[in-house]
Formats: C-alpha cells, sequence, structure tokens
C-alpha cells in the first residue's frame, strides 16, 4: 500500500509536444492490428461479391466448393443465420448492406454474396474463386451527371435551407457568379483493410475490430443479432487508418455469423479490391454556385445546390451545399442538397464529408467572384465576416478566420503577390499561387471513462476510445496527467474495449474533445479523493465519469474550427502536369493537446486535399455497373514523389464552452484545400478548373494561358 | 497420387532458422504472419503496389506479397522485427519516432525498412529518376529531400505522414554518414 499525492503537482503536459505512446511498438512492428491477434483452431473467412450490377442470384453452387480441400463451410442466402437490421443505432439506422445474405436480390456490383470458411486462408480463397453463382440479370444504372433524372431533396434536417430572397438578391448584385463544380467519386482506402475476428467464449461474443468506435459497434452486432449487449465484447487495439470507412460493416457480421455456425474463431478479411465495393465511399458531387456581390465584394446572395448519389437501399447525403451555412454573411443564403438513387453501393462518411467538396465549390466560387470584384481573395473573405451565424443568427463560440489569414498571409508572403494570372515562369512551368478558407463544425458527444490510482503510484486511465492514428491515446495520456498533476509517464491509457463502457467515435472530429472531458472528469475528482489521504487498496482507487448531463447543457451556439490554406502551383500546360510547390495551413481549432501530433494530423489532412485536387477519381464501367481499376494502381491517392513540403501552424483559439478548450483537428486540414490549389492553377494560367481531379488532360484541353 | 501441394523448407528470417511446411500457395507476407507470428510486416494490399509489405531480402528491399515462401528459401529475410538492436532503436525507427513520421502506423514497418534499403541504394551511389547527374563520375548524389521522396514513393501512406517520413529517413541517412 502507497499514498500517492506528491508535494508538488505537475502540469503543462498538455500543449507540450510528447511522441506517441504507443509509438515503440508501431516503429518495431510490436502493435498488432485487427488481423494479426493470435487465436487457437482459427479459420478464415474469404469473401466473394457479385459481378452483376442487378438481378437475383439463381443459384449458388456450393457443393463442389464445399468439397475442395479444408473448406468448412460455405455460407450464403439460402443458409445464413437470420438477422434483424430494424434497428436504430448510435448513428441511426444502419445501412442494411450489414444485412448480409439474407435476400437473393443483387442491387449493385460487388454485393457480398457468399463467404467461404476454410481451414487456411490459401484454400478459403481458392475456394472463393472456384464457386460458380448463376444470377438472373436485371439493368442497372450507374449513371450520374448534373441534373440527373430522378433526383430528390431528402427529409431531413438541413437538407434544405434558405434566408432572404436570393433571386432578388442576385438580380440586384453588380457581380454574379454561376458556376458548376464537380468532385468524383473517392475512396477512403485506409492502408490497413478491413479485418475481424470473433468467437464465442463462455456465453460470450468477442470480436477483435479495426473500427472507429467499440461501444459503436458492439452495440450494432448486439442488436443485429438479437444478444443481450451485454454479451458482446469488441476490442480494437491499433487501427490502420479509418477516415470514416470503419463503422458496422460485413466482415465483423459475417465473422460473428461463422463463429457461430462453425463454434470456432473465424477471421474475415478484406482484399484491397473487396475494400473499394465493401466499406462505402465518398458519393460524386455535382455542384451549383451562385454568388452576387456589391462592387465593393459585399455579398448578397450565396445560393449552393449539390447533387450526390446513394445506392437504392439506404440514403447517404454528401451534404456538400451546407458548407457555406456557417461562413460568410449576405443578404440571402439558399442551400440545396439533393441526391439520386443508384445501382452502386452505398457511400458513407469519409472525412470531412459534405465540408471536402462542398467547399471546393464555394472557394473557388469565391476566387472567381474576388476577380471579378478586382479584389483581393483574402481581403474579400474578410469583408464577408460575419458577426452571428449568417443563417441561424446563433452567435459564435469562437471565430478566428481572419487571424488565420492574417497569419497566414504573412508566413506565406500574400502581400508581394502580383494578381493577375498567367504571368509568372519558371523554364516550363507557369506558376500561381491560392488561398481558400476552411470550416469545420465542433462537436462533442456523451462519454464515460474511468481512472484508477494503482498502489504502486502510477494511474490507470479506461475509456472506449479509439485511436485510428490520431493520436488520440497520447493525447489522453497528457489530458489525464495534467487533470492529475502527475508526469505522464506515470499514466496507462487503455482504449478501445467496449467493456470499458460507452464512448462515443473517432468521427466528426469530436474524438479527442468528448474522451478528453469525461477523462479529465474522472481524472479530477480521482485527484480530489486522493487529496483527502487514506490508502489505496491493493485493487486500486478507481472513479468513473460521465458526460451526459455536461453536454445536455451545452447552450447552442455557432462551434466551429476554421483555416486559411493557401497553396502554390506550377503548371505545365504542354504535358498537363500540375505540382504543388508548397502549402501552409494555419488554423484557429481550439486548445492543440499535442503540437507534435496535432501538425502531422493537419499536414495529413492538407495532403488529402492536395490528393483531391490532383489525383483521386475512381470511375466506373456503364456496361458493367463496376470500377474500373479498383486498387492501389488503379486508384492513385498522393504518394511521396506528389507531396511538397507541407506547413501547419495554428492561433491561439481555446474553445470557450470546452473545459480543455478543445476542438477537433481531424477533418479540418483537407477542407479547402483543393480550393486552393484549383486558385493557385488558375493564378498560374488564367484557367479556372471547376472538374476534380485536375488531370493532365484536362490541364492540355483547357490550353493556354489567356492573359 | 495426387501431386503434393506443399513443401518443408528453411526460412531464415532475422537472423533465426525456422522450418516449416507450407502450401505452394503461401506467399512469403503470409508465411511471415500467419505461421511465423512475425505480424509486423503489413498487408495493405497483397498485390506489389502499396509497399507495406517490404521487407529486405539478402540486403535488398523487396514486397513480400509478390514472393512466394517456397522461393525465399537460403535468402536472408530482414523484417520490422529484426531491425532494433535489442531495446535500442535503430536510427531509421528512432527518427520516425522522435519526428513522428506515422500516424496509424500500417505503412511504417514498410516505410522503415524501405528507408534502410533507400540509405543503403543511395550511400552505394545508386541514382533515382530525381537524380539531375547520372554519370558514374558524378559521384553519389546528394540525398535531397527530392531524392528520398522519389525514392521512398514505392511505399504508400494513407495517413499523409510523406512529409515527416522525408525528414525521418534525412535525418537518419545524417546519422548514418556521421558514423561511418
Ligand atoms: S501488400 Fe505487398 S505491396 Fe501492398
Ligand atoms: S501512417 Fe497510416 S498509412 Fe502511413
Amino acid at each position: 500500500m502507497t499514498t500517492t499525492t506528491g508535494p508538488a503537482a505537475v502540469t503543462g503536459a498538455v500543449g507540450s509536444a510528447h511522441t506517441r505512446v504507443e509509438g515503440v511498438a508501431k516503429v518495431t512492428g510490436a502493435a498488432r492490428y485487427a488481423a494479426e491477434v493470435p487465436f487457437a483452431n482459427l479459420a478464415h473467412g474469404w469473401l466473394v461479391l457479385s459481378t452483376v450490377a442487378r438481378g437475383r442470384i439463381r443459384s449458388v453452387e456450393a457443393e463442389p466448393v464445399r468439397r475442395m480441400p479444408g473448406v468448412l463451410d460455405v455460407l450464403y442466402y439460402g443458409n445464413a443465420p437470420r438477422v434483424d437490421a430494424a434497428y436504430e443505432g448510435m448513428m441511426g439506422r444502419p445501412d442494411p448492406t450489414v444485412a448480409v445474405f439474407q435476400t437473393d436480390e443483387i442491387p449493385c456490383a460487388g454485393w457480398p454474396v457468399a463467404l467461404i470458411v476454410a481451414e487456411t486462408s490459401e484454400q478459403a480463397r481458392e475456394a472463393a474463386e472456384s464457386l460458380v453463382v448463376h444470377y438472373d440479370k436485371e439493368p442497372h444504372d450507374v449513371d450520374f451527371f448534373p441534373g440527373r433524372p430522378g433526383s430528390y431533396t431528402p427529409d431531413g434536417d438541413g437538407m434544405r435551407v434558405e434566408k432572404g430572397d436570393v433571386e432578388a438578391e442576385l438580380a440586384a448584385s453588380t457581380h454574379v457568379v454561376d458556376a458548376e463544380y464537380s468532385t468524383p467519386e473517392e475512396h477512403h482506402n485506409a492502408m490497413e483493410p478491413h479485418a475481424a475476428t470473433a468467437r464465442w467464449d463462455g456465453g460470450r461474443l468477442e470480436v477483435i475490430d479495426s473500427n472507429q468506435g467499440s461501444t459503436w459497434i458492439a452495440d450494432e452486432l448486439a442488436k443485429l443479432f438479437s444478444l443481450d449487449p451485454a454479451s458482446v465484447r469488441v476490442r480494437s487495439e491499433h487501427v490502420g487508418g479509418a477516415f470514416g470507412a470503419k463503422g458496422l460493416r460485413v466482415h465483423q457480421v459475417l465473422a460473428v455469423m461463422a463463429a457461430t455456425v462453425l463454434d470456432r474463431p473465424v477471421r474475415v478479411v478484406m482484399t484491397r479490391r473487396q475494400v473499394f465495393s465493401l466499406v462505402g465511399y465518398r458519393s460524386p458531387t455535382a455542384q451549383r454556385v451562385r454568388l452576387g456581390a456589391e462592387p465593393d465584394g459585399r455579398l448578397r446572395a450565396v445560393d449552393h445546390e449539390g447533387l450526390n448519389l446513394t445506392s437504392t437501399v439506404h440514403e447517404f447525403v454528401e451534404s456538400s451545399a451546407s458548407f457555406g451555412r456557417p461562413m460568410y454573411a449576405a443578404d440571402a443564403h439558399r442551400s440545396v442538397n439533393r441526391v439520386v438513387r443508384l445501382n452502386v453501393p452505398t457511400p458513407t462518411y469519409m472525412r470531412a464529408p459534405g465540408e471536402a467538396p462542398g467547399s471546393f465549390a464555394l472557394e473557388s466560387a469565391l476566387d472567381e467572384l474576388a476577380e471579378k470584384c478586382g479584389m483581393d481573395p483574402i481581403a474579400l473573405r474578410v469583408r464577408n465576416e460575419p458577426e452571428v451565424g449568417p443563417v441561424s443568427g446563433l452567435p459564435f463560440g469562437s471565430r478566428n478566420l481572419t487571424a488565420c489569414f492574417e497569419e497566414g498571409a504573412r508566413r506565406f508572403g500574400w502581400a508581394e503577390r502580383d494578381p493577375r494570372p498567367g504571368v509568372r515562369r519558371d523554364g516550363r512551368w507557369l506558376l500561381g499561387t491560392g488561398v481558400a478558407s476552411a470550416t469545420f463544425p465542433v462537436i462533442v458527444a456523451p462519454s464515460t471513462a474511468s481512472a484508477t490510482a494503482e498502489p504502486d503510484g502510477t494511474f490507470t486511465v479506461r475509456i472506449t476510445a479509439s485511436d485510428i492514428g490520431t493520436g488520440a491515446r497520447t493525447a489522453l495520456t497528457l489530458v489525464a496527467a495534467d487533470a492529475l498533476e502527475v508526469e505522464p509517464g506515470r499514466i496507462r491509457v487503455h482504449i478501445a474495449d467496449s467493456d470499458f463502457g460507452p464512448a462515443t467515435i473517432a468521427g466528426g472530429s469530436m474524438g479527442t474533445r468528448s474522451w478528453g472531458w469525461a477523462v479529465r472528469d474522472a481524472a479530477i475528482e480521482l485527484r480530489e479523493q486522493l487529496a483527502l489521504g487514506g490508502d489505496i487498496p491493493a485493487q486500486g482507487l478507481t472513479v468513473r465519469s460521465d458526460t451526459g448531463a455536461a453536454i445536455g447543457a451545452l447552450a447552442q451556439k455557432e462551434r466551429h474550427s476554421y483555416g486559411a490554406q493557401f497553396a502554390e502551383a506550377a503548371v505545365d500546360v504542354g504535358t498537363g502536369e500540375v505540382r504543388v510547390r508548397r502549402m501552409l495551413g494555419i488554423y484557429a481549432a481550439g486548445r492543440i493537446i499535442n503540437p507534435l501530433t496535432a501538425r502531422s494530423q493537419l499536414v495529413g489532412g492538407m495532403t488529402w486535399g492536395l490528393s483531391m485536387a490532383l489525383h483521386e477519381e475512381a470511375v466506373r464501367d456503364q456496361i458493367t455497373g463496376a470500377h474500373v481499376g479498383a486498387d492501389l494502381a488503379g486508384y492513385h491517392f498522393a504518394a511521396n514523389a506528389d507531396v511538397p513540403h507541407i506547413e501547419a501552424d495554428w492561433v491561439d483559439d481555446p474553445d470557450p464552452d470546452d473545459p480543455i478548450g478543445i476542438k477537433g483537428i481531424g477533418e479540418i486540414g483537407i477542407v479547402g484545400a483543393a480550393a486552393a490549389i484549383a486558385n493557385a492553377v488558375w493564378h498560374a494560367t488564367g484557367v479556372r478548373h471547376r472538374h476534380l481531379p485536375i488531370r493532365p488532360d484536362r490541364v492540355i484541353q483547357a490550353g493556354s494561358p489567356r492573359a | 497420387m495426387a501431386p503434393s501441394t506443399s513443401s518443408a523448407l528453411t526460412l531464415k528470417v532475422n537472423g533465426e532458422k525456422h522450418t516449416l511446411s507450407v502450401d505452394h500457395r503461401t506467399t512469403l507476407l503470409d508465411a511471415l504472419r500467419e505461421r511465423l507470428d512475425l505480424t509486423g510486416t503489413k498487408k495493405g494490399c497483397d498485390q506489389g503496389q502499396c509497399g507495406a509489405c517490404t521487407v529486405l531480402i539478402d540486403g535488398r528491399r523487396a514486397v513480400s506479397c509478390l514472393q512466394l515462401a517456397v522461393a525465399a528459401e537460403g535468402r536472408e529475410i530482414t523484417t520490422i522485427e529484426g531491425v532494433a538492436d535489442g531495446d535500442r532503436l535503430h536510427p531509421v525507427q528512432q527518427a520516425f519516432l522522435d519526428l513522428d513520421g506515422f500516424q496509424c502506423g500500417y505503412c511504417t514497418p514498410g516505410q522503415i525498412c524501405s528507408a534502410l534499403g533507400v540509405i543503403e541504394e543511395h550511400a552505394a551511389g545508386w541514382p533515382s529518376a530525381a537524380t539531375t547527374d547520372i554519370r558514374p563520375e558524378a559521384g553519389v548524389p546528394e540525398l535531397t529531400a527530392e531524392e528520398i521522396r522519389e525514392r521512398m514513393s514505392g511505399n504508400l501512406c494513407r495517413c499523409g505522414a510523406y512529409v515527416s517520413i522525408v525528414q525521418a529517413v534525412a535525418r537518419a541517412a545524417r546519422a548514418e554518414e556521421e558514423t561511418v
């Protein structure tokens, strides 16, 4: 037994750079991801996906495959256990795609039709490739284009927002921009493909997974399989990237089904090609923006319409048109999100859903407006800074967009910029610079945590958080250290185990804020209990927290992070090549817990923006309804040689309503980054690129500078 | 008699010999991960497009997903588990850790093994597509950021950690030079 509290309180962990607490495990290969935890008697599942884009399964020729060496079972709609997807989960109704093998209907290419389970992965794979499935094909429709017939405005919050009379304000405006923009289908492609292992152990279902929230997945699995929630345990210790794609997906469901049927542990790992069909993606968007302004750049009207696609089985909306609502003051605002149902897999959240494509359109349009008004694009944005939420009328939590532009302009050397397009040359390269604004909502959700004082003077914090590469585990260690007033080295943070109690997901840039709040509450209370003196019992002294009430009491406000994105592009109009030479992002994104990992996350987001601007595009073949080149060669995202030196930094901007001052930084780095690059390409060449990615063929077709 | 579909073989990994019987279809990557429990080597695509499975074979970097285990017999294989010297991290690992050259960490073992290869290849005077003067008499090109980016481009990182990966490789290469 030991008494803990030392005389001097140690603080200052939050705000100083710390390498990742799991860093050594990650650089030595010791960190085990979902497919890497050993199980005795493990069986391997291999998925078979539909090759037709619409129709019915006539038959699955399971028998010949069952006789192949090592094959244990073939699961398909004819024999799979029944599940019930008519429930409400943490994120609402699930995509019915997770109710796998419940029907013979095929709504899209790449729809799961069978799972082979075998003793080894080689046997499972060969059997999967040998399985014959007969289909009755029906005509499919995967054609997405602006003005697509059959599109509609969904019910639900925020799909359509109007303030003032947009048409009248546009008619009265001196300068009007009216332009169409598009972004392609984009895929998360976390480097670790989805993987899950399930087993029954003493009446409990155990799942080793790679996900963005183990509370979430455990709850969904319990509901889907009608199990007692207490009998389901999901763990996800290390996650090899997620970006919105690692929720409940067919691999967890199938691992559970197969483990139940075979009564032994089963692992299901998706192949890279399967990931393209099974885990969601960002819908392509077709957007139209109309801006009307006075001669001095003051906005009279902001009108934004965005069309995206979804599957025939589930409605997911990429709400790109919503981006401008909290951004700029204007007499009239109108924004409408529309969707069309096609024979494609259901899209999902992908890093800054809505904001990423929406900011490309609106922030490009503002650059066009600046050109028309003969104004500097930063000055145009500053002129339209709102006092309160432009549509909501609510006060802002904190809004430091202008400070971001000032700091960014100073560091980027913006003052020396010649506004004329197409006049700078460096050999075969035309050079230009561009800016754009970024914003992302500040969200928080209830979570629980526990903090334990151990008899040896150390502390253990437990929370069902998820570290998908964000550095959350390290950030929570620093938060706990300051709250306990001890060195971070005395604290162990255990995460990603649904047995630790409910906590929110790593999504919406709200993870560290939500979990940090709960960890801080538990740690402070523990410190106060320890301050009363007394011995620590052998099993430790544990305090639990729940932030539900405090979060429920938060006043309604416009709470957002902001950022200013700067980019320099070099364009060779002969070859069509675009190279980004440098990027700078300055953010007002709340208190920064760990500058080392925060910078990585922001730079990572900006790298995504570069990749979105120049490279990423999944192409669907109209004839087959399937992807062309669904792999990492056919779908190029930025490689090392594509990425220049990128700098990210921040201005002081603690959130006034968060006990630690956190806002969240996971998504804002990508927002506006593609627009800044497109605006730089215009500045280099004098040609506007309104369709992403800015491919060489598009640059060549656009021709030479018009300056 | 049905033809045999597996063979006994000895793999030499991180200086240790392992005798095992493998299915002929087994890749070196799967043999490491599923048979030898060396899961530090990652599978990102299983088709030679991402570099997550990079190991060193006889000192040269190679993607282990495109290599059959039976073809690796008798070769010296180094995986991420064999890079550190006991508890002492290799300078490349240390630089990745200190400069935060990763986020989720899934591409990291491949990046580190690749970086070891890059530093060797560069020291041996091998040019890259970024080398401006490739005449033999030009000598060893300077390992600029441009050179590192080019040479490390076989290793994708979806988290977008390239900026700090470049810094980490440069720092480790400098440390290596100073100790030679
Ligand atoms: S797993 Fe081998 S290159 Fe991707
Ligand atoms: S660190 Fe996540 S893929 Fe590179």
